[in-house]
């Protein structure tokens, strides 16, 4: 790579990377720790967004530095990532909720059979 | 240090955070208690799985590595609803 040896290309370069890869390790580490899956949720998709939009401004400055004129590609991921977390994770919720739902039933008609 | 240095050293630091959250994920996926955290933690990974091809990408200067991360993007997210729709109704394609 030809323009990444300017300062003012690398350091923001390097500090958006290690940002966005800390960001990252803590959203999984939330949906390591945390106890209920309507907390777990939340951990990764702070971690995928804004992870992975340190990152890809990260890399839009080092290609168009490298490339000498303005490369926006690497911003159809981000577009296409933003797009599509909410409703993955709209999705799991509804899941999550009919499924206790019915297990809750399930349970519940076992009792009162009992008595 | 040269400039080109820091930005390789950031790379492995934030290749190394991107596995690091992967096997974190990976974890979840075989604990999970219920099935929708596994579909979580699926997702989870194929999204640091897609950041850390991106790094790889920054570090050597390839455009391969992108369209290797817009393809995992695209599964990744149908195999995902795939698998919470499953889990919502009992099956995939309703007729």
């Amino acid at each position: 790579m030809s323009g990444i040896e300017s300062p003012w290309v690398a350091v923001p370069v390097a500090l958006l990377l290690v940002a966005g890869g800390l960001l990252a390790l803590v959203g999984s580490l939330g949906l390591v720790r945390l106890r209920s899956f309507q907390a777990r949720m939340h951990g990764p998709s702070m971690g995928n967004t804004l992870g992975l939009g340190c990152l890809i401004i990260a890399s839009i400055i080092a290609g168009s530095a490298a490339a000498q004129r303005p490369v926006l590609h690497p911003l159809l991921v981000t577009v296409f990532v933003v797009m599509t977390s909410p409703v993955t994770a709209m999705l799991l919720i509804r899941a999550s909720i009919h499924r206790e739902r019915s297990r809750l039933e399930v349970s519940r008609t076992r009792v009162a059979e009992q008595q | 240090m040269s400039m080109a240095t820091l930005v390789d050293v950031a790379a492995w630091l934030a290749s190394g955070c991107f596995g690091a959250a992967m096997l974190l994920a990976a974890w979840r996926v075989i604990h999970g208690p219920a099935a929708h955290d596994r579909v979580l933690g699926l997702d989870t990974l194929y999204v640091n799985a897609l950041a850390m091809l991106l790094a790889y990408g920054l570090r050597f200067g390839s455009g391969a590595w992108f369209e290797i991360a817009l393809l995992i993007a695209l599964f990744g997210f149908v195999g995902s609803v795939a698998l919470a729709k499953f889990l919502l109704r009992g099956e995939v394609i309703e007729p």
